[in-house]
């Protein structure tokens, strides 16, 4: 039966109005099904293009046939094929390639800019932290032992020798297999910044205690090391790669904090959409603490055993320290409207 | 509006209706979405779990076939500049994107499921019924690594500490079964990821377009008249039922069973003091269907709906 026949036969208005309008549909489903499954190539031009204007049809037939309609079965396959194509229409981004020309083009700088106020939390209790840990060590250096993980260093205790700590942080290590370590560095230092991140949902305190406790254990290490006059030779070794190292895991704290607090005091927004903004931004601040902790790797894996000065270490850290700065103080701004 | 189930007739309810909610479109139209069980949520995962540990598998011997094959070409084994430490870079770095990089991955797709959601039929939405993000999908992923993989490593390491029951172990579980169970404590199934990232995960829909219930209604049967002309049902006859028992009808047509149709035709001319006749038992559910189909729709135009047998007529 073609379908004018079908038309002029059907006793129900609600049956003609399905017949009139169930080619549409069904070319719809067909473009979702292919879009679903991944095959977009497969899909004319005039297809893709259909797509929106299709989507909003089948909305509206899904308006009038809940009005007009007892067929539960027609409106339960409007209901379930205006969801599907919901999802194609506002899916995810269209493509990585763009997104990611989004996110370094000013996404990423503004997202960190938004959380300023939970950076400078996080950097004075980065301070606090590296403080307090100084004056625990030297007060009474069995605190170091507290602060130090056991097997983390051997050499680098207190009381060591002057020759003993200059060789750790001068031509002593090895220059074979750099790039596995840089490797091993990163997906490790990756995981505690992702971790000083994700803990920040339990209202920031985890968060917070994690950035002490590491922290305190540089301000320890600092103490061996000044104790001997190694001071600006120990920052040296630790600048070149923790400029980017540091300011990545201050930016997951902050990041963290900033989900923790925005749960905690969500203002005049309900408690899940202040989080779930917070969220969204703070993801953004991670997705490029992933980035630098990636160069961070790599200069501490390779930089810092083969540029052997503490100056050189000082210009290539300061170097990248300023680069994240300009970066994230500078880029993507909203021009101003002249006049305004 | 102070009830919206009453004013919407068309908001589903399915088997559990504490998981069945509203999400308005864009465009404003409100879309029914079914929440994701807790059982489904946790398949998914197994599920993915199950992947990762194949893929990581996968890796694991990729890495020591390719150096087995250096070591066998002459490359020193202890030389981490040659083509091994290559190796090694590659398994870290495949290891670390395999972790956190699956999920976010998949979740990116078309069908904002990884394997494993799309196995059991769920997918990640924006749960405001806005554009699903990039950042909604890094958010709610990266809280996972806290929710599942530090406390796996966790315990992982406590079993391998030996006999030592103490309190960090208990303070690990404890810790699991926060995050485990928080789905459990809301009413969207959120987890801690989803919370942050302003998602959840419901299932997903794939009904077919089915026929015209009842075609058979305006077809000329051989005597030259239409098929549903041999019926005519009073005011009255029609007036017993309402749209529940349409809906009813409509499924007992759709699935076309003997048995079942001879019950039905048997109990409606039962209802409205037919004599039941036999072997046209679906001609005259159809036609009485479409007659009461017919009816019902028109009183929808006037806004008068009626629910049920036992509501009463306005």
């Amino acid at each position: 039966m073609s379908t004018e026949q079908a038309l002029s036969a059907a006793v129900l208005r609600s049956d003609r109005f399905r017949l009139e309008r169930e080619a549409d549909w069904i070319r719809l489903e067909d473009i979702v099904s292919k879009m679903e499954k991944g095959k977009n190539r497969r899909l004319s031009d005039e297809d893709v293009l259909a797509l929106p204007t299709l989507y909003r049809t089948l909305l509206s037939s899904l308006s009038i046939a809940r009005e007009n309609s007892l067929d539960a079965g027609l409106i339960d396959y409007l209901e379930g094929l205006s969801l599907r194509s919901y999802f194609l229409v506002y899916g995810t981004q269209s493509s990585f390639g763009r997104w990611f020309a989004g996110f370094f083009g000013g996404g990423w700088s503004r997202a960190v800019r938004a959380i300023q106020l939970d950076i400078w939390i996080a950097l004075s209790v980065m301070i606090a932290g590296a403080v307090i840990g100084y004056i625990l060590v030297a007060g009474d250096s069995d605190w170091f032992y507290a602060l130090v993980p056991g097997g983390f260093s051997e050499v680098r205790v207190p009381g060591a020798t002057e020759e003993a700590l200059r060789g750790t942080l001068f031509g002593t290590e090895d220059s074979d297999g750099l790039g596995v370590f840089a490797a091993f560095l990163f997906s490790n230092n990756a995981q505690v910044a992702i971790l000083a991140f994700a803990l920040g949902f339990a209202f920031a305190i985890p968060s917070i205690l994690l950035l002490i406790h590491n922290m305190a254990l540089l301000g320890a290490m600092l103490w061996v090391f000044a104790q001997r006059g190694l001071t600006v030779d120990f920052i040296g070794w630790l600048s070149i790669h923790g400029t980017t190292e540091l300011f990545a895991i201050l930016l997951a704290g902050a990041a963290g904090i900033h989900v923790g607090r925005s749960m905690a005091f969500p203002g005049a927004r309900s408690h899940l959409k202040a989080a779930s903004d917070a969220g969204k931004r703070a993801a953004l601040v991670m997705a490029g603490v992933i980035i630098m902790l990636v160069c961070a790797g790599l200069l501490e894996g390779f930089a810092r055993q083969l540029i052997d000065n503490s100056a050189g270490r000082f210009g290539v850290g300061g170097g990248m320290l300023l680069l994240w700065l300009v970066y994230f103080i500078g880029f993507g701004r909203e021009r101003r409207r002249p006049g305004a | 509006m102070s009830s919206s189930r009453a004013v919407n007739p068309w908001i589903r309810r399915s088997a559990d209706p504490t998981l069945d909610r509203i999400m308005v479109t864009p465009e404003g139209v409100p879309l029914n979405v079914t929440i994701a069980s807790a059982g489904a949520r946790a398949g998914a995962l197994l599920l993915d779990l199950v992947f990762i540990q194949i893929l990581s598998t996968v890796i694991a011997l990729l890495c020591l076939t390719l150096a087995f094959f250096f070591v066998a070409g002459g490359a020193d084994f202890l030389d981490m500049d040659g083509p091994l430490g290559f190796v090694g870079i590659f398994y870290f770095i495949a290891n670390f994107l395999l972790l956190n990089g699956y999920f976010i991955y998949f979740e990116l797709g078309h069908r904002s499921a990884t394997w494993g959601k799309r196995l059991v039929g769920i997918r990640v939405a924006s749960r405001d019924g806005s554009r699903l993000t990039a950042e909604a999908i890094i958010a709610r992923n990266i809280v996972r690594s806290v929710e599942l993989f530090l406390p796996l490593t966790f315990l992982g390491s406590a079993g391998a500490g030996g006999t030592s029951v103490d309190l960090t172990t208990w303070a690990g579980f404890l810790w699991v079964l926060m995050f485990l169970l928080f789905p459990l404590f809301n009413k969207d199934r959120l987890r801690g990821g989803d919370v942050i990232a302003g998602t959840w995960v419901i299932q997903n829909v794939k009904k077919n377009l089915g026929d015209i219930v009842a075609p058979s209604a305006a077809r000329i049967s051989a005597d030259g008249s239409p098929v549903a002309a041999r019926y005519h049902f009073s005011d009255a006859e029609l007036s017993v039922y309402g749209e529940y028992e349409l809906q009813t009808l409509e499924n007992v047509l759709r699935s076309d069973q003997e048995e079942a149709l001879e019950k039905v035709a048997t109990s409606i001319c039962q209802k409205i003091g037919w004599e039941p006749g036999s072997g046209d038992e679906r001609a005259f559910l159809e036609a009485y269907y479409t007659a009461l189909r017919a009816r019902l729709e028109r009183s929808m135009k006037f806004g008068k709906r009626r629910k049920d047998k036992f509501a009463p007529h306005e």
